[in-house]
Order: C-alpha cells, then sequence, then structure tokens
C-alpha cells in the first residue's frame, strides 16, 4: 500500500501544490510563480504575494491532482509549510491546508519549510537516507546541519547576520540588477571575471561552522560607492562574479572543513542559492577531491516548491505527527 | 437550504450554520486570538456540538470584506479549502452588508463602521424598513465624508462596528440626536447574519466557484499605491513641461 501526501507551499512569492508517492515519488509538481508581479517593484511585496496567493491557490491544488491522475479520494494525507516565511503568505496556505484537510477529515502534517529544503533530495535520490551533513542556503537561511533521522536536525552553524540569497539580492539592487538576485548576478557572473576584485570572506572567530555576509555585501558596496565617487568605471559583470565567488568559496569551505572532521561522506545541498550553478561546479569539484559524494537536488526542486513540503510531510505523517486544526504560521520558524 | 457562515473580516472571528429559518449553531468570539488559530476549531466545535456532517451544506458564504486583509483571506482560504473539500459553491457576502442585514425592521438609516485607520473607515449606507436596500455600496472614504453624505438624507441613522468607539465624539459632534448606536448584540460582525444574507443570494443564484472567490480589499497595497503616487508625479511632471 503506498501513501499519497498532498503538499502546499505558500512562504513567499510561489504557490505551489504537489502529490508525491511514499516521500519519494513526484506525481505532480505545480509551481505559481509570482515572479513577474514583483519584478517591477524590485523586490517580493508580501501584500501582493498573500493576494496572488488566494487567488491561485485552489487552481494550483487542483492542477496538482489532474497532473497526478489522482482525486482528493486517493490523497492519505495533507502537509502544508507553516514556516517560516512571510506570515501572510504562510496564513493563506495554511489557512487552505487546514481547511481541505478538515473537510476531507484527512490527517494535517504542518512542514517547516526549510526541511522541505533537504527532503527535495529524497525526490531525487531514493536511496539516500539520514544520517547526513547539509548545507541549506537560501534567500532568508545559511545553515550547515546534521540531518540524524528523518525531521530531526542538529543545527552546526549558521549564518550571524545576511543569508546568502540575501546578499545576492542586495547586491544584485547595488549594481543595478534587480529582483530576482540570485539568478541575475549568476547571469552575469557568467560574463565576468571572478578575480577581477577581492572582497572579503568572512569568518566567525571560534565557530567554525557559523556564517556571515555582510562584510562581504558591505565591501561590494563600499567598493561601488569609492568607485562612483573616483569616477572609475567598474565592470558589472565583474563585481557580480568577484562577489559570487567570495560567497561559493565561503560556503564551499565551511561545509567541506565540518564533512572532514565530523567524518562525513556524504554531504546534501539545499535551498533556493543550491540553483547556482557556480556553487555546485564548486562543491562538486571540492567534494571529488576529498572523497565526499555530494547530493544536490535538480534545479526545479531546489527552488520553492510543495514536493519537498509533501516529502517532509510524509517521513512526519509516519512518525505520527499530526497538526490539529489551530495550526498557525511562524514566520520565524526554526529548524 | 443549509448555509455555512465565515466571518473574519475584522478582530471577531465568526462561524454559524443556518438551517431554513433556524441558526443551528453560531460561535462567536471577539477576542485578540488570531483568527488563524480560532475559526476552524470554532466550526469543529459547532460542527460536533450539533452533529451535523458538512456534506449537507448547500453553500459557504464568506464575509469577502472591506476589512482587514489578513483577516480576510484567513476566512477566504478557510472557504476555499472546504469548497473544495466538499464541492460546495462560495457565496460572496460584503461585510458590511451582512452587518447591516441584522437590523431589520429598522426605521432609521443604518451605517456600519469598521475603522479602517488613517481617518477611514469601510462603510455603506443601508435602510431596511422593509426591503433590504443599499443606498451606498460599501467603500473606503474619511469618517468626515461619509458624515457629510448622512447630513444631506436629513434622517436619523444607527452606526454600529468598530468605528463607532473610535469615531462616536465626532459622529455626535455633527449628528447629535440623529445619531444612534447598535446594542453589543447586533454592533459587530456576526456569521449568522452572513450565512442569512447568504441565503438570500443563493435562493438568487448568486455564487461563486470556490476557486473564483476573491476579497474585496477596496484598497491597494502599500506598494501600489506609492508606485502609482510616483507614476503620477512623474506624469505629472511631463504635463507641465509641455
Amino acid at each position: 500500500m503506498s501513501t499519497l501526501v498532498l503538499g502546499i507551499e505558500s512562504s513567499c512569492d510561489e504557490t505551489a501544490a504537489a502529490v508525491v508517492r511514499d516521500g519519494r515519488d513526484i506525481l505532480s509538481n505545480v509551481i505559481s510563480s509570482q515572479v513577474p508581479i514583483h519584478t517591477i517593484y524590485g523586490g517580493v511585496v508580501p501584500e501582493l504575494a498573500s493576494r496572488n496567493h488566494i487567488m491561485n491557490i485552489n487552481g494550483v491544488i487542483r492542477q496538482s491532482l489532474s497532473d497526478a491522475g489522482v482525486t482528493l479520494d486517493d490523497i492519505d494525507a495533507v502537509a502544508v509549510t507553516f514556516g517560516p516565511g512571510l506570515v501572510g503568505a504562510l496564513l493563506v496556505g495554511v489557512a487552505e491546508a487546514k481547511a481541505l484537510a478538515y473537510g476531507r477529515g484527512l490527517p494535517l502534517v504542518g512542514v517547516n519549510h526549510m526541511e522541505g529544503h533537504v527532503c527535495a533530495n529524497f525526490l531525487d535520490y531514493k536511496e539516500l537516507e539520514p544520517p547526513f551533513l547539509c548545507l541549506i542556503v537560501s534567500g532568508g537561511h545559511t545553515h550547515l546541519a546534521m540531518m540524524e533521522d528523518y525531521g530531526s536536525f542538529r543545527i552546526l552553524g549558521q549564518t550571524r547576520d545576511d543569508a546568502a540569497g540575501e546578499a545576492f539580492d542586495k547586491v544584485a539592487r547595488a549594481i543595478g540588477l534587480g529582483y530576482p538576485g540570485g539568478p541575475k548576478v549568476e547571469a552575469a557572473a557568467k560574463r565576468g571575471d571572478p578575480e577581477a576584485y577581492h572582497f572579503p570572506r568572512g569568518k566567525v572567530t571560534d565557530h567554525p561552522y557559523d556564517f556571515t555576509f555582510s562584510g562581504i555585501k558591505s565591501a561590494v558596496l563600499n567598493f561601488l560607492n569609492h568607485a562612483s565617487m573616483s569616477g572609475e568605471t567598474v565592470r558589472q559583470e565583474d563585481v557580480a562574479a568577484s562577489f559570487q565567488q567570495a560567497v561559493v568559496d565561503v560556503l564551499v569551505e565551511r561545509a567541506v572543513a565540518a564533512a572532514l572532521s565530523l567524518k562525513q561522506d556524504r554531504l546534501v545541498l539545499a535551498g533556493g542559492v543550491a540553483c547556482n550553478g557556480a556553487l555546485r561546479a564548486a562543491l562538486e569539484s571540492a567534494c571529488e577531491r576529498e572523497g565526499i559524494r555530494l547530493y544536490r537536488p535538480r534545479p526545479i526542486l531546489c527552488t520553492d516548491n510543495a514536493a519537498m513540503i509533501a516529502s517532509a510531510g510524509y517521513f512526519h505523517f509516519l512518525k505520527g505527527d499530526r497538526a490539529d486544526w489551530s495550526l498557525n504560521a511562524v514566520p520565524g520558524l526554526e529548524l | 437550504m443549509k448555509i455555512l457562515g465565515i466571518e473574519s473580516a475584522s478582530l471577531v472571528a465568526s462561524v454559524a450554520i443556518v438551517t431554513d429559518d433556524i441558526v443551528t449553531a453560531e460561535y462567536t468570539v471577539d477576542y485578540k486570538k488570531t483568527h488563524s488559530q480560532t475559526l476552524l476549531p470554532m466550526l469543529d466545535e459547532i460542527v460536533r456540538m450539533t452533529e451535523q456532517d458538512l456534506k449537507t451544506v448547500d453553500a459557504i458564504a464568506v464575509s469577502a470584506g472591506p476589512g482587514s486583509f489578513t483577516g480576510l483571506r484567513i476566512g477566504a482560504a478557510t472557504a476555499k479549502g472546504l469548497g473544495l473539500a466538499l464541492e460546495k459553491p462560495l457565496i460572496h457576502v460584503p461585510t458590511v452588508d451582512a452587518m447591516a442585514y441584522g437590523l431589520q425592521g429598522c426605521r432609521w438609516l443604518i451605517s456600519p463602521i469598521m475603522d479602517a485607520r488613517r481617518g477611514q473607515v469601510y462603510t455603506g449606507i443601508y435602510s431596511f424598513e422593509d426591503e433590504f436596500e443599499v443606498i451606498q455600496e460599501n467603500e473606503a472614504v474619511a469618517i468626515e465624508t461619509l458624515l457629510e453624505q448622512l447630513e444631506n438624507f436629513e434622517n436619523e441613522v444607527v452606526f454600529l462596528g468598530d468605528g463607532v468607539p473610535v469615531f462616536r465624539e465626532r459622529i455626535i459632534d455633527r449628528l447629535g440626536s440623529l445619531a444612534h448606536f447598535a446594542i453589543p448584540a447586533c454592533a459587530r460582525q456576526r456569521a449568522a447574519l452572513v450565512a442569512s444574507l447568504g441565503a438570500k443570494y443563493f435562493a438568487e443564484g448568486k455564487t461563486v466557484p470556490a476557486d473564483d472567490f476573491m476579497p474585496i480589499y477596496l484598497r491597494d497595497s502599500q506598494a501600489e499605491r506609492v508606485r502609482k503616487e510616483k507614476l503620477a508625479k512623474a506624469d505629472a511632471v511631463v504635463v507641465t513641461e509641455e
């Protein structure tokens, strides 16, 4: 007997629903992106994100069922992201999922969005099982953690200030690339020289697994300021490439150091920034050099999606975890 | 006919089941807990208390706004999720209309006022002496604009809603003895009223597919407002240059 979980995700600017079998097989994965809506504002506008979620959510869920070739009768549980994220955006998915589960008499599971990102790997690597070391990098978070068991994490380190993705967004704005920062910086960096400028690789004293990215970001901003005051022209592509290289160096160095000192021969990459081609390539070669097996989901599973939420929800469902009808959105939910 | 009513446009959270001429159950809370935590547990409570099978509901009437954006969306998402689960249509009931609908037989004009911040109210003007009549559709206006409109009617008015404690003195200053204020049981949103007015709409065939239901915001988001103002200013500059 297989178990089908319907996943629902609305924590930021994607409205998503997916049906996943036994936490591993994607039957459908529908993502309604709002990128064009937010682009003219240079970033995600929370109220507009919420308005679009409520407008699209039923259609997205319906599409996920029909793409999977199933009906609500076939669904065994509903899993929903309840944090972290934008509170108004999260609330749409949470209220919808609760009502849907309630109306159908289905069990409901609340899922941590960051855990969902890690579980995206279970969809692409059927044999992957915890425990393993993971590097989670997104617009709001940068974590090094051990996934000890399904649904259970031990945090080794995290960012003290900006998340890696946040630094991408801020630098993108500063060099005039705009939103969404990650893909735009990456595209510009491809045409630039990563060694044109040197930006600092920040470290946190006595905390070998923590990150700091505000220094890199500030260095870029100062550099741009300086250049504009002295009338010096800088190549946007070179700044993007040099900045990206600094962030990638830090992430790779810290993740590989953690794997070596904890004697982990597997490293799992997760989160929106895991889409970044330079990060993937650098981690691939570093891991190969050190004899570490690297796991990284397909890019479509690195961005926000509901298949990863359904996967995470499935493993909580197996453990008997259930949310009740008072489940609330928790914007600052910790891993 | 059985209508489920959902109300979460303001601080009030309320759910009700209206069966033909009877309020089978109503659960109303005007308390600081978030609607996300209260609304569905309250529905579950009345469903169990009155041994309901929600599949026997004909439609789900939702207080559609105006009101708190987040509150409206929690109500809307709850109704859309239920509509999807139960394959039932929704009924789009303007929040202030439902509030006024509780004062049947009232010989005064009825003006619900919801505090919309920035000196404005979400409001409308109604009469319900005989037939329920919408004189002024829901709108977001400055309280002074509303009071001016009402002065022109030279009629007695009953006010209700969470704008009353905020604007009571200004209302009395302008309208004096023409102003009345509703008793507590009629003074705030109630899901039984949403369901009652919803039942009337349902009988008239006015339902919406759950997928298409959208709240009435009446206002753009702040980001849209700022952008429009900027564009308008830019246009104005162009005009003067010409």
